[in-house]
């Protein structure tokens, strides 16, 4: 099990200096001068020059990246163009709101796909089946952003039984939870249709499979075979597709985080882009990309646990 | 005294085409710490058959008509609940293929400790007699080996580790569905023997299905051979092989390759396919393929009395005995 662990922990160490360089890369490529915007248009070439020098803008391309990775070691992300602060800290003050969102949003979505999914298998073609199979597939087909709008328009206007704005009082949970609801159901929401299908499938497959008629051949109550011997089986692609999906549930976070003025790194991106503060988009892309890698990982280690074949490489 | 009599049992598919009799008026007799042995080829109801003695039949099978007795109680007239009391208890299973019979992602220990979940033991008295019935099937260092998962071992030792769940229970009656066809020749005789010894010293029957005629002979006491959903001969080992009276028997013994003693190119088959299930023919289910058709087989031929306990579907016995 160490020995997986540790060679999951390479690979993503691996991936992680791969992906930071080519955002590197990208970042490089976008046209437009960081000196001139920080500078503006009257500054002297001697200023110019005094600030791409402590900017390492003057050295290759290598070393620049070279410096980029030692000084992201080191936490060190550079300076927020404008209010001169750490972007680490910045970005950092953001994460836990986004983490917060996209978390309860896939537990929440998780949980009851995980239970439909089950219950859609179990009772195969049943009235209860077919109803769950066609609200899956048209919540999986409608976007956060309408959802965040509708909601917002019904729940927080309307009935006014959610706040509209905001992610709550620091300190207080009850106020940040009531704040989480509308922004997190704009998120799930299609989830719980894609992996109630997912486990629908899935269970389908593993309760036709050889060893489940063995348990049944043995006297083992349904329930047991249901939830003890088939879901076992049948939730590692969930898990994968769950680790994988982070990435979706990112891009959706920033949507939702405008929709309802909620801070967190998709409004952190979103306004560091609109205003080229170029320290902080890279910061706060880096951290995304940090966030996606380990929730694959984790995915994959989960996978792992869940299933000896894959801890034995098999 | 019979520990299973099957009367008359005939199920039924629903196909689009219409319902697939994939058996019809099946009767036989398993004895009481007897094996009993059931040949055919593909598609001869087999599997239908075993299916619907354990009630774990396909959601569009349907009994026709018949009776399954279990120690002299209808199976069929009990409830699914009275059903599951009875599986892994009276009456077991060993399945096919060994590399599909076990859950993948729990110790061999944990799910030879869970279908003892009726008995009120503790979880180590379980694990104990788990480890003890390792042993007994010949899995060395049965105590470690609990901790395993299925696919640390070989095919050969699932199988005897499936062996040792199905007579963990001391059933009365051992469904064993082809358990050595995927398994190479050398482990087929080891296990063959192995649950020989254990029907011994346990006292069970066996129902052991196989299409080969090699290990029937071997290892069982009495033997039915089945054709296309029919029970076309059953009787001692000795008498349906030594003395065939069925001519689908005698042509499934000349197919046999361990009988063929002349070197040839081919080896023999029996010409034709089996029938349709949805429509088929009036007469006997054989006549289409069968050497020594004639004029009476346009009828359905009766099960007649070929000897003492030896009975085939034939018109020809009948024949031989007015001639």
């Amino acid at each position: 099990m160490l020995t997986y662990i540790l060679r999951r922990l390479g690979l993503a160490a691996v991936i992680t200096v791969l992906a930071v360089t080519l955002l590197f890369l990208i970042i490089h490529m976008i046209p437009g001068d960081p000196i001139s915007t920080m500078l503006g248009p009257k500054a002297s070439p001697e200023m110019r020059a005094a600030l791409e020098a402590r900017m390492g803008l003057d050295k290759p391309l290598i070393a620049q990246i070279g410096l980029f990775f030692a000084n992201m070691l080191r936490g060190d992300l550079g300076m927020d163009v404008f209010s001169n602060r750490p972007v680490t800290t910045i970005v950092l003050g953001q994460i836990p709101y986004t983490l917060t969102l996209i978390l309860v949003s896939i537990l929440w979505s998780a949980v009851l796909g995980i239970a439909l999914g089950c219950y859609s298998a179990v009772n195969r073609n049943s009235l209860g089946d077919r109803l769950t199979g066609v609200l899956s597939v048209s919540v999986i087909a409608v976007p956060a952003f309408v959802v965040s709008l509708y909601s917002l328009l019904l729940f927080a206007v309307k009935l006014q039984w959610f706040p509209a704005i905001g992610a709550g009082e620091p300190g207080d949970w009850g106020d940040q939870l009531h704040h989480l609801v509308l922004p997190s159901l704009a998120i799930g929401l299609s989830w719980v249709g894609y992996i109630a299908r997912l486990v629908r499938a899935s269970m389908l497959e593993v309760m036709g499979e050889g060893h489940v008629r063995t348990a049944r051949a043995f006297g083992l109550p349904e329930r047991r075979i249901t939830f003890g011997y088939a879901l076992r089986l049948a939730i590692l692609p969930t898990v994968t597709v769950i680790g994988v999906g982070m990435g979706f549930l990112l891009s959706a976070a920033v949507f939702t985080e405008i929709v309802f003025s909620r801070p967190g790194l998709g409004k952190l991106v979103i306004d560091s882009i609109t205003t080229r503060n170029y320290p902080v988009v890279m910061g706060s892309v880096l951290f995304s990309t940090l966030i996606f890698v380990a929730s694959t990982t984790l995915a994959d280690i989960i996978n792992a646990i869940l299933d000896p074949r894959i801890r034995a490489g098999k | 005294m019979a520990v299973l009599d099957i009367r008359d049992l005939s199920v039924s598919y629903a196909t689009p085409r219409g319902p697939l009799k994939a058996l019809r008026n099946a009767s036989m007799t398993i004895s009481e710490k007897k094996i009993t042995g059931i040949v055919g080829e593909s598609g001869c109801g087999k599997s239908t058959l075993i299916s619907s003695i354990i009630r774990l039949m396909a959601p569009n099978a349907k009994v026709g008509s018949g009776e399954v007795r279990f120690k002299g109680e209808n199976l069929l007239a009990r409830s699914e609940n009275e059903m599951r009391a009875l599986r892994g208890t009276e009456i077991s299973m060993v399945f096919q293929d060994p590399m599909q019979t076990h859950n993948p992602v729990l110790t061999v220990g944990r799910q030879m400790i869970d279908i003892q979940y009726r008995d009120k033991l503790s979880k180590a008295e379980k694990r104990k007699r788990a480890a003890e019935m390792l042993a007994l099937v010949g899995i060395p260092d049965p105590e470690a080996r609990l901790n395993q998962y299925p696919f640390e071992f070989s095919g050969g030792m699932r199988q005897r580790i499936a062996i040792a769940m199905a007579l963990m229970a001391k059933p009365s009656l051992l469904i064993a569905d082809e358990p050595t066809t995927a398994l190479d020749a050398t482990l087929e005789v080891q296990i063959i023997k192995r649950l020989r010894e254990l029907q011994d010293e346990i006292g069970c029957s066996i129902l052991f299905i196989s299409h080969h005629l090699g290990v029937i002979a071997e290892l069982c006491d009495e033997v039915v051979v089945m054709y296309a959903g029919e029970v076309v001969e059953s009787g001692t080992v000795r008498d349906v092989f030594h003395n065939p009276a069925h001519p689908y028997t005698r042509a499934l013994l000349e197919c046999d390759p361990g009988h063929i003693k002349v070197r040839t190119r081919n080896l023999p088959t029996i010409p034709g396919n089996i029938p349709d299930l949805v429509s088929l023919p009036s007469g006997c289910i054989f006549a289409e393929r069968c050497d020594k058709r004639h004029e009476a087989c346009e009828k359905r031929p009766a099960m007649g009395t070929a000897g003492p306990g030896h009975h085939a579907a034939c018109h020809l016995i009948a024949e031989r005995e007015t001639a």
